[in-house]
């Protein structure tokens, strides 16, 4: 499985990626929303982890550019914030919602859950590490 | 509401209380206004308002119908007077012009003839009425001819005063007379001059019965007395209250004339009193009709008094009716404000609690994104550890990286809970039985309660149902309480968990423990969030701020009453249909 990692904060997501590596999850990531929009271009991912509030483009707009290259991918919103406003858009965008910090198996969990909503098509195997 | 003391409204009982308590110290969302002052202005203008006009009203419609009445009175009594004096004249005039008439139509001798006279005297009798006897009398003054019951033949005249006034005069009225015959009586009598320049009286005498007769045939109301006196006052009829024949009267009669008049005077025992009269013309009498003024007060004492009782009753009702409706409407005014009052209260709360939940949300942030990455070093530090062979055996390592983890896990707890709090995160609805969740919070606290000696009791009343609440956020409310409860407990104490319905939809479960309580000063504050007494020992002031914030959101009630040295009961109210705003339950953390 290969997903897509977007947060501000590089050291977390580099470190986050090394872990899912180990987890059988393979992770593309980047701190900057515009190069994610570039990478999707050429390929599509089954899931994508988002960062809701990033500098330039917040979470849930990118999830809709995300979405016009690949509309069956799936996301998951990984915020520290939290707020009530976040709380409400990220539910209503149709996507799972954690807090950091979480623990890996619940990320884990949840990014199996989100690939298992997949198009039957679009759905990867399963893999083990 | 007035409830059983319905003459002892609300605002009265309450806020008489309340000032107790209170002592005067300032505090907010006193009572707005102050109702006793209202209530009592009310009270007091509605009835001047009301009543003054009534009063006035009736007091000028008192004197005016009472003022009406004595000038009826008088007004009567004048027409009454009048009739009567004619009458008496009539009489009087009447019988004398008969008397002249025979004096001018008989010659001295014929008169002289004692059968003549009877005839005479017969048919004056049957035609006047009243004639008792007749007598012809000389100019000298002797009785040459007498006709009638009594022995007067021969009798002497000449040095009687009434002689020689009818020698003035040409006829005789008398006053009423006792005369030789001892009796009341009166002398009508008519002087004819002859051709030799002599006289003859012809004297008849009246018979004092048919006299008064023809004044009782005139009515008085109440006491009212009619009489005859002379012109010194002295009583020629017989009188109900004013003494014996020819005793003199108590009122002045200087004033009187022939014209019927009224004067006010009083009797001898000082009772005022009416007094109408008037001269009989060409008569030695007065008429005078004496009617007691407290005949008409008394009359008019009972009208009246029936009219006093009607106003009074009128009063009682108006100020019944006044002091129940001012009543009424100041203790809803109470109410509302009251209400009022208690919004306030909850809207400050509210305030309170979102502005927290700001400066929680901003700190929780800042120290999320950190936290994440010390979490996610370390993490990755235990799976290199983990997932290679080189360092998988050092159990040392691996137990601090894990107490790292856990550290991390205890951090981000607490944001999580201070983000929620900010949050208000949606309730998820799901059937409950409350016995159940409070068995659940009660199995956490087990060890403790054993360590402390807390005995602890549960009352679950049978009727309580399963209803649709927040499992989770029952646990918590209870689970803070609870925790409450035992902190206020230092050693052993009695915990009690009573749980029963409150009325057909509500079920109340009330915390009751015996520990020191809580000042009743503090009693307003324990729910506004960092508000906490037991801050050397760790409190963060929370937990019954979020207590409260999770029951309100549960569409519940929480209250809180305590006696120091006694114990504190926290009484939580929930309702068994859950609040509108909520959602099914789903999915635990996430939703889609």
């Amino acid at each position: 499985m290969e997903i897509l990692l977007v947060d501000d904060e590089l050291e977390f997501i580099s470190t986050l990626a090394e872990r899912l590596h180990y987890r059988g999850i393979e992770v593309t990531y980047t701190s900057k929303p515009a190069e994610a929009v570039e990478l999707v271009k050429n390929r599509c991912f089954q899931v994508a982890v988002l960062d809701m509030k990033m500098p330039g483009i917040g979470g849930l707009e990118l999830k809709a550019l995300l979405q016009e290259h690949c509309p069956a991918m799936q996301f998951i919103f990984l915020t520290g914030h939290g707020s009530e406003e976040d709380y409400v858009a990220g539910k209503s965008a149709s996507a799972f919602y954690l807090l950091k910090p979480v623990s890996i198996e619940v990320l884990v969990a949840k990014i199996k859950e989100a690939a298992a909503c997949l198009p039957a098509n679009q759905a990867a195997p399963p893999e083990e590490p | 509401m007035l409830k059983a003391g319905r003459f002892f409204p609300d605002f009265l009982r309450l806020s008489a209380q309340a000032g107790d308590q209170e002592g005067g110290q300032d505090r907010p969302f006193q009572q707005s206004f102050d109702f006793r002052r209202i209530w009592r202005q009310a009270i007091i203008v509605t009835s001047l308002v009301a009543l003054v006009p009534l009063v006035v009203i009736t007091l000028v419609n008192y004197k005016l119908t009472r003022k009406s009445i004595e000038e009826e009175d008088i007004l009567r009594t004048l027409r009454v007077g009048s009739n009567a004096k004619h009458s008496v004249s009539f009489f009087l005039s009447e019988r004398l012009s008969a008397l002249t008439f025979i004096a001018m139509d008989n010659s001295f001798d014929s008169l002289k003839n004692p059968e003549r006279l009877r005839g005479i005297l017969e048919t004056l009798d049957a035609s006047f009425n009243g004639f008792v006897d007749l007598g012809l009398i000389d100019q000298h003054g002797e009785q040459l001819n007498y006709v009638g019951p009594y022995a007067l033949q021969a009798k002497q005249y000449g040095d009687q005063p009434w002689f020689a006034e009818i020698q003035r005069q040409g006829f005789l009225v008398s006053e009423m007379i006792l005369g030789y015959r001892h009796q009341p009586h009166m002398v009508l009598a008519a002087r004819q001059k002859m051709a030799d320049g002599g006289f003859f009286v012809l004297r008849a005498t009246i018979d004092s019965t048919r006299f008064i007769e023809t004044l009782k045939s005139f009515e008085l109301m109440g006491r009212g007395d009619l009489f005859l006196v002379n012109r010194e006052g002295k009583l020629q009829t017989r009188s109900h209250y004013e003494g014996r024949l020819f005793s003199k009267v108590p009122y002045a009669i200087e004033w009187s004339s022939e014209e019927t008049a009224i004067h006010h005077d009083v009797t001898a025992t000082g009772e005022p009193v009416i007094v109408c009269a008037a001269k009989i013309p060409d008569s030695p009498f007065i008429l005078m009709i004496v009617k007691r003024g407290n005949d008409l007060i008394r009359f008019w004492r009972n009208t009246g008094l029936v009219l006093m009782a009607f106003v009074g009753l009128s009063i009682i009702v108006i100020l019944f009716v006044i002091f129940s409706v001012c009543t009424h409407m100041v203790n809803s005014m109470y109410q509302l404000d009251l209400r009022q009052r208690a919004t306030m209260r909850d809207v400050e709360q509210y305030n309170k609690l979102a502005s927290i939940g700001r400066l929680a949300a901003g700190v929780a942030h800042e120290v999320n994104n950190p936290l994440a990455i010390i979490n996610e070093k370390a993490g990755l530090i235990k799976d290199i550890f983990s997932f290679t062979d080189t360092y998988a055996k050092d159990e040392k390592i691996i137990g601090l990286i894990d107490s790292v983890l856990a550290s991390v896990e205890r951090c981000g707890a607490i944001t999580k809970r201070l983000l929620s709090f900010a949050r208000h995160m949606d309730s998820v609805f799901e059937e409950v039985r409350l016995p159940v969740v409070i068995d659940e919070v009660l199995g956490f606290l087990k060890k403790e309660a054993e360590y402390r000696g807390i005995n602890v009791t549960v009352k679950f009343a049978n009727e309580v149902p399963p209803f649709r609440s927040d499992r989770g956020k029952l646990q918590q409310v209870f689970l803070n309480l609870i925790n409450n409860a035992f902190a206020a407990m230092d050693k052993g104490g009695d915990l009690v968990v009573d749980v029963k319905m409150d009325g057909p939809a509500t079920i109340r479960a009330c915390v009751i423990d015996s520990g020191s309580g809580i000042a009743r000063e503090n009693l307003d504050k324990i729910f506004e969030p960092f508000f906490s007494t037991k801050t050397k020992t760790g409190g963060t002031g929370l937990g019954l701020s979020i207590t409260y914030g999770l029951v309100k959101e549960l569409g519940g009630d929480i209250q809180v009453d305590s006696a120091m040295g006694v114990g504190t009961v926290f009484a939580v109210t929930l309702p068994l249909e859950p609040p509108q705003k909520s959602v099914e339950k789903s999915d635990g953390n996430s939703a889609r």
